[in-house]
């Protein structure tokens, strides 16, 4: 997997072979998915369907990772093979430290937050006792 | 009424009592800064350099001059955070019972707030960078980075960067919320004034430049390695530079977003960090420390590359363990989001959190380890040449084990309470910052310098800078672990217990130890350019190296390499000496380079008069930069006209010179 193999074969790529570059096709499917996984999570809100907020909440964050995985997909290229295994590196890489980053974030400030006098006049309501 | 209506729209908040002519201390500093800077103004219109300057440096994007100028800022502003360091610690060593000290609280929390800012933003990573840019492309055999203008453009934002802060010295004020401008002081009810504005478009605009630098460098390692390069065979300072560059990418982004949070907090009144209406403080000093961590690794690990390519080259041995190396570097690239919280174990998150995170920060200390020890094996049996980089490592290598081991301590969460904010963990992070990335980056300065400029660095100052810092280092900073552990805090402007004093006295004395081994470096340079013939190195070897860097000549040709060199081991450039290797003296073709151009710097003023304008209120200076900043990236997405090709001919004679000098010697 040496850069020049690497080079050469990407040379090829840019020459002959415009499928690693996106087709109208999959452009538009992209596109058309995009817009579904939009107007569901505003229809979701605007028309407040389930009457749950919290229900609502993780539905539109499930269509947000989603989405993220059609523009990967549809709009980025993104497969196991592209630019000699790179990018699904870099995509492991990311989505560890980004699992990390929120996971970490939440579990330490709701430990804190557990551990605190309550601060805002809101949550002095819901801690009265 | 009117008037002050007109005064606000022209000028913002900016009034002439905001410009500090009555304290004497910047009123020197000012006639200072002027006639030095006449002074060089003078000198560049006498000698007519203006044009060369501007042609040569300022426009160019040859990735060695922009390495080159990197380093420049970083001296230079290191000037600047060793001037306020010197200032604390005098201050500190005076201010006893009666006597105040000659600052004032108001100006002393400037003063630490930009000696931090300063000493991260402005000198280790400039340093860094500009190593980075300058060595990697030649150890992987390429003629520049992936993206040359981009680079360009990013040395100019973090100069951009370090003027904004600079203008704060004389216009207005710096912050007092310490470096890491935590809420709720940084916020708008405690510091109403400019300061920490100044500190949030300096460091917003420099972490644009970081953030670009670095998807630049991981383009250029990931995609253009010499043929046969396989990762295994990268040499070690690229595998450190690609996983710093990581890095960069990853936190930096965490950096800014943070940044421009506590932005909208002070100019559009949210209230993200504030306990008003919801917001938490403290989710402030979660996002900053998951970056804050990451870049204090981001500074170490190129250091760590560069300790290993001058260990190798001077103990004339293949690293050793190399696979091991890169293992280590890997894991600690993964760790160093794992231990953030370890900055703010007081914050009172529990015990379960608080040993999670204290497990974590030990368990780096591993990979960190075996890093020591593949070094100390390098040096085993090895013939050692005790040259000035050298010397700078073994140095490294005896100071930052020490300053490991209190990070050791400081990671367990029942002594940090005793330890949280006190001054053994000022010693402590001073111990592995400057014995650990500032030393890295004089070893790198002595050892790439001949590669940079065709000659060596003065062995005698060098020598004398090196002693000089090391025992000035010692003497400035185990002082302060006494004083932490006696429970002395941080930041103190003033102090009453007269028994400290001495500790105090002390740290001031090993001050001024580095202030000599500052002085005797800059004489190094300026004696090592004046002897350049009798220093002189034609081989472009000068050290025996290893790797692809020390195959071409010294300074490199522009184009770095006339033809692509082609690897088959580890060290390429020892294994292309040991099979006899031969230059090339014929075939040679023309050679295809970006232009220069002066899109970045124009680019880069601007965003000065941006984050002018948005400090003081000044709307119409920001809106009006603002556009021109996307006018100028949009123009400059016209100029077709950005390549050349240096012809054959050129490339003949400049490799036809350079043969002939190597004939002279043999």
């Amino acid at each position: 997997m040496s850069a020049a193999q690497d080079a050469d074969h990407h040379g090829h790529g840019h020459g002959h072979d415009g499928g690693a570059h996106g087709s109208f096709r999959g452009y538009m499917t992209g596109f058309v998915l995009s817009v579904i996984l939009t107007a569901i999570p505003f229809w979701l809100v605007m028309g407040d369907v389930l009457k749950n907020p919290v229900w609502t909440t993780v539905i539109i964050l499930a269509f947000a990772v989603v989405q993220i995985i059609v523009h990967m997909v549809y709009f980025l290229h993104m497969n196991t093979k592209s630019e000699g295994g790179w990018t699904i590196l870099a995509l492991i890489f990311t989505v560890t430290l980004v699992v990390i980053t929120l996971t970490g974030s939440i579990w330490v400030m709701h430990h804190l937050n557990t551990n605190m006098m309550p601060m805002s006049p809101h949550d002095m309501l819901h801690h009265q006792p | 009424m009117a008037d002050t209506d007109l005064m606000n729209l022209v000028f913002g908040r900016l009034r002439l009592d905001d410009i500090p002519y009555h304290e004497p201390i910047l009123q020197v500093t000012f006639a200072g800064v002027a006639v030095v800077g006449l002074a060089v103004l003078g000198v560049i219109t006498y000698y007519r350099f203006w044009g060369p300057l501007w042609r040569d440096w300022v426009t160019s994007v040859d990735h060695k001059k922009i390495g080159i100028m990197y380093i420049i800022l970083a001296i230079v502003m290191l000037l600047r955070g060793f001037a306020d360091a010197l200032l604390m610690r005098s201050q500190q060593a005076i201010s006893f019972g009666e006597n105040q000290g000659f600052l004032p609280p108001h100006h002393y929390d400037q003063i630490f707030t930009a000696h931090g800012v300063i000493m991260i933003f402005f000198v280790a990573m400039p340093f860094v960078t500009g190593m980075m840019n300058y060595v990697v492309p030649l150890q992987i055999g390429a003629r520049d980075v992936a993206f040359p203008f981009l680079n360009n453009f990013s040395f100019w934002m973090t100069v951009s960067g370090a003027i904004t802060v600079m203008i704060s010295l004389f216009v207005g004020e710096f912050s007092r919320a310490t470096w890491l401008a935590y809420p709720p002081l940084s916020g708008a009810d405690m510091s109403p004034g400019v300061g920490v504005d100044y500190y949030i478009w300096g460091l917003q605009i420099a972490g644009i430049g970081t953030t670009l630098s670095g998807i630049n460098l991981v383009a250029t390692i990931v995609k253009m390695r010499a043929p046969g390069m396989t990762m295994m065979k990268l040499p070690i300072f690229v595998w450190t530079s690609l996983c710093t560059n990581a890095l960069i990418v990853a936190a930096f982004p965490i950096l800014s977003a943070v940044l421009a949070l506590l932005t909208l907090d002070r100019y559009v009144g949210t209230h993200f960090f504030t306990n008003d209406l919801g917001g938490n403080p403290m989710m402030y000093f979660n996002l900053i420390w998951i970056w804050g961590h990451p870049e204090v690794y981001i500074l170490i690990l190129p250091a760590f590359g560069i300790f290993s390519e001058v260990t190798s080259t001077f103990c004339g041995k293949r690293l050793f363990g190399y696979v091991s190396m890169v293992y280590a570097t890997v894991v600690i690239t993964i760790l160093s989001y794992l231990v953030w919280l370890h900055h703010f174990f007081t914050m009172g998150s529990g015990a379960s959190v608080n040993s999670f995170f204290g497990i974590t920060t030990m368990i780096i200390s591993i990979p960190t380890g075996a890093k020591i020890f593949n070094w100390l094996f390098t040096m085993f049996r090895g013939r050692i040449r005790f040259e000035v980089p050298m010397l700078w490592t073994v140095s490294f290598m005896v100071t930052f084990v020490i300053g490991g081991m209190t990070g050791v301590l400081l990671a367990v969460p029942p002594a940090d309470f005793v330890l949280h904010n006190s001054l053994f963990l000022i010693a402590h992070f001073h111990n592995v910052i400057i014995g650990g990335v500032l030393f890295g980056m004089f070893a790198g300065v002595n050892y790439w310098w001949p590669k940079a400029f065709g000659f060596k660095l003065d062995p005698f100052w060098g020598k004398v800078s090196f002693w000089f810092w090391t025992v000035g280092f010692y003497v400035a900073f185990m002082p302060l672990y006494v004083l932490g552990l006696m429970g002395v805090t941080r930041r103190q402007q003033h102090l009453e217990d007269p028994s400290l004093q001495v500790w105090f006295v002390l740290a001031a004395c090993g001050a001024v130890l580095i202030a000599i081994g500052i002085a005797a470096m800059l004489t190094q340079f300026t004696v090592s350019i004046r002897n350049r013939e009798k220093l002189r190195d034609v081989t472009g070897d000068p050290w025996g190296g290893r790797t692809l860097e020390w195959s071409t000549s010294s300074p490199p040709p522009e184009y770095n390499f006339a033809f692509t060199p082609r690897i088959h081991d580890l060290d390429a450039w020892y294994d292309m000496k040991r099979r006899g290797y031969e230059r090339p003296r014929e075939g040679f073709k023309a050679i295809h380079m970006p232009k220069n151009t002066g899109t970045g710097a124009i680019i880069s003023a601007f965003s000065v008069a941006f984050s002018f304008g948005m400090v003081w209120y000044i709307w119409w200076l920001a809106a009006l930069s603002f556009v021109a900043m996307i006018a100028a990236a949009i123009i400059h997405t016209f100029n077709y006209n950005r390549d050349f090709d240096i012809p054959a001919d050129t490339v003949v004679r400049t490799e036809a010179e350079r043969s002939a000098v190597l004939a002279a010697m043999a």
